[in-house]
């Protein structure tokens, strides 16, 4: 009876502590941002200057340049990964026999596994070299950042929309075709709305892993506080920042830093709320 | 005619997406094992950083990994057990679920701010223990819910089946359910496993790296991704190389570990 009781008790705990991380997560992040927090306010968004005085006592620290580092490289990722992970869901549920589609999932799953510092490593010998020859700037940049980190994000994309793809009723599928519907029409017309709601939600929680990738970006965006010009400008990005510098940093920039990883905490919580809450739902049971 | 075409086109290009996913999966791995292959040597596994190879930081990165899942893997399944077995259907059983799954795709960098926030600065420095706190955060949203859904498929009846046979609670949970699922929450283990060995980002201020062999998780901690990080951004052809042959090696590792449990799910099935 003991047994039971503790065994219990400890399930209860340990399932709480989630609760417990996410609000210590928020209470230590905020709590450090203080000094920042009370200095500069909500113009630290806007603000695009990060120089600490000769004195290391203090300084001027905005977080305009990292955030819209992070916004850039995420769009340019974005507009790239979407229609690419489309296809890639289009043609494993309706395009390959089985026997192609089944390597073929495994194929982009373990391209998921891989760890993003592989990504980072090989973009910058491999695929930053292509990027400059071919459209210019240093190699490293914004574009060369967002197109790793779309390839990145690709497969998980996929894997999410290629499963609410799968729910649609075969039913639905069948009576659409004869009507003489072709396989675009069927999916257009009767997949896309069936499984809207699960692609949005795919769409959405990977734009919440691209805002806080770290590693692939760290080596790719050249890690430079200045404002991109051009698309192939060396920039930096939230998570590049804290990579690089977070460590290093005293009193007031240090405070600064928390507060930018405060913010990049903030939104991708409510990001993965939407995307969980509003259009994937839950599957209780 | 112009449907056909247009059909045609839409189902022509799904397929090139498809094939540019495979196209660069194996770009990355030609690469990855040309640079990887050409860079090992012997050395490279009985030298330690310091002397150009990476014992220490197999050994650091495995350490610290084992060490975050001794600590993740109990406290997420008991959670797990907890949302599916006991607090199932209630409010507060949902609130956590959801947190837990907003937490698994929380930014790996933010949770290394807050460890160190917690663990390091307090403390006066980098250590390994705060190296295993930081994975096993990561580690534990993934073993809930990989425990949540599995024990979800176990059918209703076997556990009527042990109470009928008056059996506890907890007993019903440990010896009828829990073995049921064994074979899901060991792969979702192993897949969670090869996730956070290949983890950067939350290691990078937490337990730092070390080009010493250590077991001593007080200081600095061996890492190998930590090492790739800095190996390759140094301008000398060796530590390049060094880097090529960690990351090849991290790869193969973290690919193995997935389709070992891959293959053991399928066994099941």
């Amino acid at each position: 009876m003991m047994g039971g009781k503790l065994f219990r008790n400890f399930s209860f705990f340990s399932a709480t502590l989630s609760f417990f991380l996410l609000v210590g997560i928020f209470a230590i992040l905020f709590t450090y941002a203080q000094e920042s927090m009370h200095e500069f306010g909500f113009d630290f968004l806007f603000n695009g200057t990060w120089e600490a005085d000769e004195d290391d006592e203090g300084g001027i620290f905005g977080g305009f340049i990292p955030i819209i580092g992070t916004l850039l490289s995420t769009i340019i990722a974005m507009v790239i990964a979407t229609p690419l992970a489309m296809g890639i869901a289009i043609f494993l549920t309706e395009i390959a026999s089985e026997a192609i589609a089944k390597p073929v999932s495994i194929a982009i799953e373990l391209l998921a596994a891989i760890p993003s510092i592989i990504y980072g490593m090989w973009g910058l010998f491999y695929f930053a070299p292509i990027v400059q020859s071919t459209v210019g700037g240093n190699g490293v940049g914004l574009l060369t950042a967002g197109i790793v980190l779309a390839i990145m994000i690709i497969p998980f994309m996929a894997a999410i929309t290629r499963d609410s793809m799968n729910t649609t009723p075969l039913v639905l599928k069948e009576s659409a075709y004869a009507m003489g519907a072709t396989k675009f029409e069927v999916i257009k017309d009767v997949i896309m709305p069936y499984s809207k709601g699960g692609i949005i939600g795919s769409i959405i929680l990977a734009l919440g892993r691209a805002l806080g990738e770290t590693m692939a970006v760290a080596f790719l965006i050249g890690s430079v506080m200045s404002i991109p010009r051009n698309i192939t400008d060396p920039t930096t990005s939230i998570p590049v920042l804290l990579a690089n510098n977070f460590a290093e940093a005293q009193d007031l920039e240090m405070s600064s830093m928390y507060y930018l990883a405060l913010i990049l905490f903030v939104v991708s919580f409510f990001i993965i709320t939407i995307a969980k809450f509003y259009f994937l739902g839950r599957k209780v049971k | 005619m112009n449907r056909l075409l247009l059909n045609k086109i839409i189902l022509i290009l799904s397929t090139l997406s498809a094939v540019i996913g495979i196209g660069f999966l194996f770009w990355i791995l030609a690469t990855l094992s040309y640079k990887g292959i050409t860079s090992i040597h012997w050395s490279t596994f009985t030298h330690d950083l310091v002397k150009g190879g990476i014992r220490n930081l197999l050994v650091g990165q495995f350490t610290m990994a084992i060490l975050a899942s001794a600590l993740a893997v109990p406290v997420g399944m008991m959670a797990g057990i907890y949302l599916r077995e006991y607090g199932h259907g209630s409010k507060l059983a949902s609130v956590i679920r959801n947190l837990s799954d907003v937490m698994m795709s929380a930014p790996s960098i933010v949770i290394g701010v807050f460890v160190f926030a917690l663990l390091v600065d307090p403390f006066g420095g980098y250590n390994g223990y705060a190296g295993i706190v930081a994975l096993s955060i990561m580690m534990i949203p993934i073993i809930i819910s990989t425990t949540d859904n599995m024990l979800a498929l176990v059918p209703k009846e076997l556990r009527e089946a042990g109470i009928a046979l008056g059996g506890s609670k907890h007993k019903i949970i440990l010896q009828i359910v829990v073995k049921a699922a064994k074979v899901g929450i060991t792969t979702g283990v192993l897949l969670s496993f090869a996730r956070i060995i290949g983890e950067t980002a939350p290691l990078l201020f937490t337990s730092a790296n070390n080009q010493f062999f250590t077991m001593d998780l007080t200081g600095q901690f061996p890492s190998l991704t930590v090492s790739i990080y800095n190996l390759a951004t140094y301008p000398d052809e060796a530590s390049r190389e060094l880097a090529w042959a960690a990351s090849f090696i991290l790869t193969m590792i973290v690919l193995c570990i997935n389709l070992i449990g891959r293959y053991a799910i399928r066994n099941k099935k």
